[in-house]
């Protein structure tokens, strides 16, 4: 069983880290960065105001560069057959739902939080602010992970699946928006243990809840 | 190779509001080769869906043991990798040596291509090489043929023949003739509703 999981993550880690998926897997990293540089260009270079703002954008930013890569998690795998032959092996839709949760998350997480240091940059966020903002992403990221990959599973297969995953997975990140981005305004670690609280909630659901989508999508 | 067998009684399949076959009975022992036969539609695929437990069938029983392999039209290896190492994925999880597997199909030379640049023909070969080197009791073919040529064909007879001769089984849904390795033709038709 350990060589199944070690085989899946190898394959995932391959196609959403870095330049996994021919460069594919550093598109959100990019999107983040663009979304980062060009705020100041919208608000106008005022410093306090980028300062005080700027927190709540790098979350927005990091939401929508979660969103990019959905139509790519579950779907090519249930197209090109791999769900079904994993299915004859007797390898669980919920053992393969959570070893992508894991790889997806590794493909934008931690990439993320190293590109919010030349965010944070751009924006004229302070060092205090940067660590809450560094470890919200920390504790934030994960959730989006876990929320992609079951909205990608429960969308697979239909006819604009990708349009409508972007759509049904922004009203279910907003606890952790909400918490993620609220610690930045009080600086306190309660809002860093919500959003880890969720996250860990959104871990815990996304493999059953993703691979009863996978088999429901079976035809 | 472990004891494989197949026995489903009274097996029925329903498509959306359609009932496609019912009643059917059937049982494949160890060393046995079956052709499904029957027009477009009679439900070839589904059966063969059914037999492996992706599809739920609409009534019947089936019992089955033998580990099981599948090809059909998708081959469940990643179109960017090299026909090298999206078949090394399988061989990760399966064990089985899949350079051997892959020159018994004559793939030798195509090992760098990228799976997406492979014709109709030869993905299925390279589908077959994982099927071989998976090293399953139970053998689901669906449409085998299609897209190899009379080379690839005689190739395939002669591992399912190869198969069923080890002990193995096979159940191949197929419109064209494969009566030179199966000895037991099923056709769908006869229990078209």
């Amino acid at each position: 069983m350990s060589g199944v999981v070690s085989a899946l993550l190898r394959r995932d880690l391959a196609r959403f880290v870095g330049g996994g998926m021919r460069g594919g897997g550093l598109l959100p990293v990019l999107f983040f960065l663009a979304v980062a540089m060009l705020f100041p260009f919208a608000v106008g270079p005022d410093a306090t105001t980028l300062a005080r703002t700027g927190g709540g954008v790098i979350w927005l930013a990091a939401l929508l560069a979660a969103i990019l890569p959905l139509d790519r998690l579950i779907e090519p795998d249930i197209e090109t057959g791999f769900f079904d032959q994993w299915a004859l092996r007797g390898v669980s839709e919920e053992l393969i739902v959570g070893v992508r949760v894991l790889a997806h998350w590794l493909g934008f997480g931690p990439p993320l939080m190293l590109a919010a240091l030349p965010s944070a940059a751009l924006l004229g966020i302070d060092g205090p602010t940067l660590r809450t903002l560094e470890l919200g992403l920390l504790a934030g990221t994960p959730g989006l992970a876990a929320i992609g990959v079951t909205v990608a599973a429960l969308t697979s297969g239909l006819k604009g699946g990708a349009a409508l995953a972007g759509l049904l997975v922004l009203p279910l990140t907003v606890p952790i928006l909400i918490f993620g981005a609220g610690s930045l305004a009080t600086g306190g670690d309660s809002g860093l243990a919500l959003t880890a609280a969720v996250s860990l909630v959104l871990l815990a659901v996304a493999p059953f809840a993703g691979g009863a989508a996978v088999r429901a999508a079976r035809l | 190779m472990q004891a494989c067998r197949i026995a489903v009684r009274d097996l029925a399949c329903r498509r959306g509001d359609r009932v496609l076959f019912s009643g059917l009975t059937l049982e494949v022992g160890a060393g046995e080769v079956v052709q499904v036969a029957g027009r477009n539609g009679a439900g070839k695929s589904s059966l063969l869906r059914i037999l492996a437990g992706l599809l739920a069938p609409f009534a019947g029983r089936m019992e089955r043991s033998g580990s099981l392999g599948l090809v059909d039209e998708r081959p469940a290896l990643d179109p960017a990798l090299p026909l090298g190492r999206a078949l090394a994925f399988w061989q990760r999880i399966d064990g089985g040596d899949c350079s051997a597997a892959a020159q018994r199909l004559g793939l030798t030379g195509l090992l760098d291509v990228p799976v997406r640049y492979l014709s109709t023909g030869q993905r299925k070969r390279a589908a077959l090489s994982r099927l071989i080197a998976q090293d399953a009791g139970i053998w689901l073919l669906d449409e085998p043929l299609n897209g190899l040529d009379r080379e690839g064909t005689a190739l395939l007879h002669d591992l399912v023949a190869a198969h069923a001769a080890a002990g193995g089984l096979a159940v191949v849904a197929s419109h064209q003739p494969f009566e030179i390795t199966a000895r037991r033709v099923i056709d769908l038709a006869n229990f078209a509703t």
